[in-house]
This record gives structure tokens, sequence and C-alpha cells, in this order.
């Protein structure tokens, strides 16, 4: 993990010094409401429905032990007792004041941690692969980029002020989990001729009008990375749509230009500046990658671990399970990463309290190295778990209440805060998902219908991701009514897909059982080998639309 | 004489801006200009640039948002003054454009921000090579020597910029 230098912490902390000033002027009437604005966001401070939100970054997601606690300590004292895992694997707080922000900025600092660009206009948290270092598919580790890419953006004077928000996303392995095709831009690791480098998608993203990000760079060079991005962000800053919020976004302006005219503008930029200050260099690539090397790992015996798990498992049946949901491979022999579910029964999804956040602190330590991982499918994953641990990790997950082995499933649902907590909503999404888990609470037929992507946004801003959802819930408002839009056929990954709408929406009552019967047209007419997704792609939406209205007259 | 905030002190503002309102003292682009220092439309500029080199060290030129840099390119080298107008602090166009006029355009006279900015930005636009800052009506004296403590919001940044063109990680060590 990126350790702080001495530069890192004099720049955090100035930024620190500079919100608090401009907290004070703006509490004491020298700033106006609409300058301060722009600056509190890009501090992470959102106004919400009933109170702020204090959105902090987790840099491509990771956390160690130190962080957790800090990140408890923060709940308990200046919050009501717990945070969120956002969609974003950030974390977020509903519930500070805002004379208190500067400080808890103040004690995050002390931590590494800060909520700098976390909103607003500008660049935002770069995310990438939960499963970054450890996975069995990954060709390169994604975590040095997105450091490297973390410093760049942090701060950076041309592109504070940009048309619209800014996404980044990368991945490292051959099965993206990162979701690049949805974000401002994508850059997948890849290597030609021994050489490593990206492959750049720009211009994808969800929200009002979802895109799927397109090529505009087969190959980028490694040391080429920041004086691309900069290309990239400049034509943008440039040309990117300021008249109108909702053409502001990064994909507007590709579709408008043609992806063709983009990308020759970005290359033209990119060859005035390609060989300036900007290159990386060798020691720099190094000296990240540093950061990021291997844990201690024991040498242990594969095939031994492997059936004494085996043994275990075949007396535990619920521990079976989750061994079976919850637990992924790792490429290092006799390792394991564990998904611990934010999603049990009647919690918000993603919703994690203050002892919960030290609980896992110290099992992280006796565990995994210190450390663990936020997901964008709002979990958190222990990485580097030693199989021979599994049995005694899975007891007290149980205990605390994440080992519900419903990770991938119907019930490991990614929904945004929603109309209970986003003032941008148009319907609630929380008390869908709840209805949804209480409805579906039969583990056994859960598990029957396979991996299975169920996401839900109050409003078209899409941070419940519902586009590439297998099923996708959209609140929508109908005069003055909540309702809510399902979506078929949407998927995240190596093959994203946008899903389509079935038809006009339903009530939040309707919900549960819309959702049944299409899960009957599925488990029908599925073959043996089919998910949900496969099903809908070789079926096309008219089965499951004709069911569902038919129904409804 | 109004001041602005000229190289990190309060200066005497000694340039008049030739505006562009929409009434009847507009300014056609060929209309007669008055003596002195004057900041004039980029329109202005493009249309009696032959005449206006001879007036050499009295001749600026301002360039709305839109406007962006390659609209002057290479005459920037010769200008003494640029003024960029933000139309509202959240534009942030001119911040690119004040970049590509120093570091593409060979720009070394003044660069000024005016219009709608705030000191909050001050850190980054001198970073992007501004030197002078008009805040016109906004702040008085006393304010501006206030707002003056914004350019030094930061000791350090992580990027390449017009006032440390090498960026930290060349730097660390
Ligand atoms: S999708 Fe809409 S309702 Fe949900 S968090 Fe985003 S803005 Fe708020």
């Amino acid at each position: 993990m990126y350790i702080y230098d001495a530069h890192d912490k004099h720049i955090l902390r100035d930024r620190v010094a500079q919100f608090k000033s401009q907290t004070e002027r703006y509490l004491a009437g020298e700033l106006k409401e609409e300058e301060f604005l722009p600056l509190r966001l890009q501090n992470g401070l959102y106004v919400q429905r009933l109170a702020p939100m204090l959105r902090v970054n987790v840099p491509y997601g990771m956390l160690n032990a130190a962080q957790l606690r800090k990140l408890a300590h923060i709940a308990r004292h200046y919050d009501k007792g717990y945070c969120h895992v956002s969609t974003r694997q950030n974390i977020q707080f509903n519930w500070p004041e805002l004379p208190e922000v500067p400080a808890i900025l103040a004690e995050l600092a002390e931590v590494d941690m800060h909520a700098t660009q976390s909103s607003g206009n500008c660049i935002r948290n770069t995310t990438s692969d939960q499963f970054a270092g450890i996975a069995s598919d990954e060709l390169i580790d994604p975590r040095p980029y997105c450091e490297i890419i973390r410093q760049w953006s942090s701060f950076h004077p041309e592109f504070a002020f940009l048309p619209r928000k800014f996404k980044i996303a990368v991945t490292g392995a051959t099965s993206d989990r990162a979701a690049i095709q949805v974000h401002d831009i994508g850059l997948q690791l890849v290597q030609l001729n021994g050489e490593t480098g990206f492959k750049v998608f720009v211009g994808g993203g969800l929200g009002r009008t979802p895109v799927i990000g397109q090529v505009v760079r087969e190959f980028l060079p490694e040391a080429d990375l920041l004086s691309y991005l900069d290309a990239i962000l400049r034509v943008y800053n440039q040309l990117g749509n300021r008249e109108n919020k909702y053409k502001a976004r990064i994909k507007i302006l590709v579709r408008a230009l043609g992806v063709d005219v983009f990308t020759t503008k970005v290359e033209e930029e990119w060859q005035h500046i390609k060989d300036g200050y900007a290159k990386l260099t060798r020691e720099e690539i190094e000296r990240t990658q540093g950061f990021f090397t291997e844990p201690a790992y024991e040498t242990l015996d594969a095939a031994a671990e492997e059936s004494a798990l085996k043994a275990v498992a075949s007396e535990h049946k619920a521990f079976s399970k989750w061994l079976t949901r919850n637990v992924s491979e790792h490429r290092v022999p006799g390792y394991a990463a564990v998904t611990l579910s934010l999603k049990p029964t009647g919690v918000a999804p993603g919703d994690v309290t203050d002892s919960q956040l030290e609980a896992i602190a110290d099992l992280c330590e006796q565990y995994s190295f210190g450390e663990v991982r936020t997901t964008h499918e709002q979990n958190i994953v222990m990485g580097d778990v030693k199989q021979s641990d599994l049995f005694a990790l899975w007891e007290q997950l149980k205990a605390l209440g994440f080992a519900t082995p419903n990770i991938n499933t119907l019930t490991d649902m990614i929904c945004c805060p929603g109309g209970d907590f986003c003032s941008l909503a148009n319907a609630k999404s929380i008390p869908i998902a709840e209805d949804l888990q209480r409805k579906f609470n039969d583990m056994d037929y859960v598990y029957d219908l396979g991996e299975l992507d169920v996401n839900l946004s109050g409003c078209m801003n899409a941070c419940g991701h519902h586009h590439v959802g297998n099923i996708g819930i959209l609140g929508v408002d109908k005069k003055g009514e909540e309702f809510y839009q399902v979506q078929l056929g949407g998927n995240a990954g190596n093959d994203t897909s946008l899903g389509k709408v079935l038809g006009p929406a339903f009530t939040r009552e309707e919900v549960p059982d819309v959702i049944q019967t299409i899960l009957d047209v599925f488990v029908e007419n599925r073959t043996e080998e089919e998910l949900f997704i496969d099903t809908y792609r070789r079926m096309g939406m008219k089965p499951f639309k004709e069911r569902v209205y038919a129904k409804a007259d | 004489m109004p001041k602005l905030i000229k190289d990190g002190a309060i200066a005497d503002n000694t340039w008049q801006f030739i505006d562009t309102a929409e009434d009847a003292n507009t300014p056609l682009p060929t209309a007669p200009l008055p003596t002195g220092n004057i900041i004039v439309p980029l329109a202005v500029w493009q249309a009696q640039k032959e005449t206006l080199k001879g007036r050499r060290n009295e001749i600026g030129v301002w360039l709305n948002s839109t406007e962006l840099a390659d609209t002057l390119g290479s005459d920037a080298a010769e200008l003494p003054l640029i003024a960029l107008r933000f139309p509202v602090f959240m534009d942030g166009r001119g911040f690119s454009t004040a970049r590509l006029l120093r570091e593409r355009y060979g720009f070394t006279g003044e660069l000024r921000a005016c219009g709608y900015f705030i000191r909050d930005q001050l850190f980054y636009l001198k970073r992007c090579g501004f030197n002078a800052f008009d805040f016109g009506e906004q702040y008085d004296e006393n304010e501006l020597e206030k707002a003056m403590q914004s350019l030094n919001d930061f000791s350090d940044g992580y990027q390449t910029s017009v006032d440390q063109p090498v960026p930290l990680f060349r730097r660390r060590a």
C-alpha cells in the first residue's frame, strides 16, 4: 500500500488548512454560498436532504487497519455511528456537521486519507479492481498506476473547473472488474512486445445518457500515461459543453465530434507535450511499484490445504455455501480472498457501523496482513487469507453479520442511497432492496438462480449502476409519486452492455412480484449452463415483457 | 487609481479595459481607440492589428472564455499584456488558455485574470501562468491584501506547471 512521504503529507496538510480557512470565511459570511459550493464539493462535502454528506476517498479501494479505526472513530465521534461504502469504493458519512468538517479532514490526514475532489466538476477518485494484486487473471498490478494518477489528479491546477465531473478507472486483469468501459477514461493495462502500456477507452459513462467507452488508443506506453491524460483533459476542458450540464460529460463531446475527430485532437495535443517533463521515469514507476510488493506469504502446499479445506467444508454445510459464494481464488497457493457481505437483509446495502469497522481492522490484522479493499458492489474484501484460517475467520464474520453467503447473487444488490438521503432522488431505493431481500429469502432458490446482478438507482444519475445490472431498477417520478422502471440485459465487465427498459414503470408494491415473474421466465427457459444474462441475450426482451404485462392486466 | 495584484504585490492598474458592451458606445472592431495603455477585445486586435502594432507596448488583448489560445497563436509572443476574462468562476477554460499561451505560444508579458474569478483560485491560476489579478470592484485594497494570501495556499504541487515545470516525481529524491 502506498505510504505518504513528507511531500505528500505537506501538500495534504496545506489542503486541510485551506479548507479550514474557507469554511471559516463562509461561516463568517465572507464567502458567498455559491462560491463556497464548489470549494466544499471539492472537499467531499454535499448538502443532502437531511444533513451534509461527506464523501471520503478510498484511493482504488485500499484501506489499512489504522485507517479503518480512524473511520470508526469519525463515525462514532462526528456522525451517528455508521458509514456507507459507495458504489465508487468510497466511504460516505451521512450526518457530519459543517463546522466540524475541517476537523474531520484533519483527522483523516493523520492516516493519509482525504476527501479531495471526491465531488465537484473535477477529476474524481480513480477506481480499480478490488482483487488487484491477488487475482489469478491479473497481468499487471494496476495499483501503482492508480497511485500515479491519484497524485497527478490531486490539485491539478488546470483541471479543477471542468465542464463536469470526470472519472477514471484502471484494470490490469483479463476480466474487467473495474467497469472501465463506463468511465470517462478507462485504462486497461496491456503488454506489447514485452513493453507495458494501456489500451485507452474514452467517453463511457452511465447517468442519463449511458454510453460505452470507445477505444482512442490501442497501446499507450506506460511512460506516456500522464501526458496523454493531460491531452485528453485539455481537449475536454476547452471544448466540453458548459451551457447544459446534461450535455457536459466527455461522452457527449466524443459523440458530438465523432470518436475519430476527437482522437485526432487528442493526438495532436499530445504530440506537443509528450516528450516534456510529465513523461514518467523508470525510477518513479519503480518507486511506486515498490509500495505494492507482495506481503510475506508463506509457502504452502496447495493440494494439502485444498483437501483439508474440503474436509471441513463437507462437515459444515453453511460454511461450504459461504466458501462457494464469498471466497475467491488467489494467485498464491494456499491463500484466498474473502468478501465480507455488507448486504444482510434489513441493513442498507453498504452500511457498516463503527464497532464493525474496528472488528474488521482487528480481523484483517490477524488474518490478512492488515489491509482490506472496498468494492464497487459495496462490500469489503480481505485479500490475503490463508485457506487454513478460513473456518476460524468465517465463524467470526458470522458473529459480526458479515457472512451472508450471497456475493454476486440476487440479494447482493448494488443500491444507491436514494430518496432516504439523496436530495436528487426521484424515489427511495434502500427500501426496494430490502423488499427484494425479504421476498427472496430462500437461499437455495437464490443459489439456484446463479450469478445475477440487480442494481438500483434512485434517479437517472445512476449511482446504483442500474444500466449495467442484469436487472436494473430505476426510481422515477410520475406526477409526484414514486415509481420504478425495470430494465433487463445490462452487464458490467468485459462484455459490457446496457439494459433496455422492460415497459411502463411499477409501484413499489408491485416490484417484488414483477422481479419474481421475470425470474420465472428465466428459470423455465434457461439451459443448464446459462446465467440470467445468457438466457436474456438468447431470447430477448419479448418473453419477459409479455409475461410481466400479461399478468398486470 | 484602481488596484490589482501583480507579481505577488498590490499594484496600480495602469491599463484601460476596452469592453465590448452591447450598447451604443460599443467600439466597432474598426472604431478609433483611446490613447495610452489599453486592453482591446480580440476582434479589435484582429481588425486593426497592423496599425496597432505601431503602438506596441500600449496594446494588450483580452480574450473571453470561448476564445482559446490559438485565436491569438503566435501573435501572443509580441504582446505586452493578455487578459483572460472569466464570465463566471466555474468556467475553467482560462486555465488551459493560460498554460498554452505561456507554454506553447511563447507569451512572456503580463497575463492577467479579470472578470468573475475568486481568490480561492489564485494558487491554481498562478500555477497556470497568470501573474496579475484584477478583481475589479470585488475587493477594496484591504481585502486585496487578504486575498493575496491565497496565492500561497499550497507549498508545492504534484504536476508540471508554468511556475514549476518539473513535476514532483522528478524532484522527490
Ligand atoms: S442515483 Fe440519484 S438518487 Fe441515487 S445517489 Fe445518485 S443522485 Fe442520488
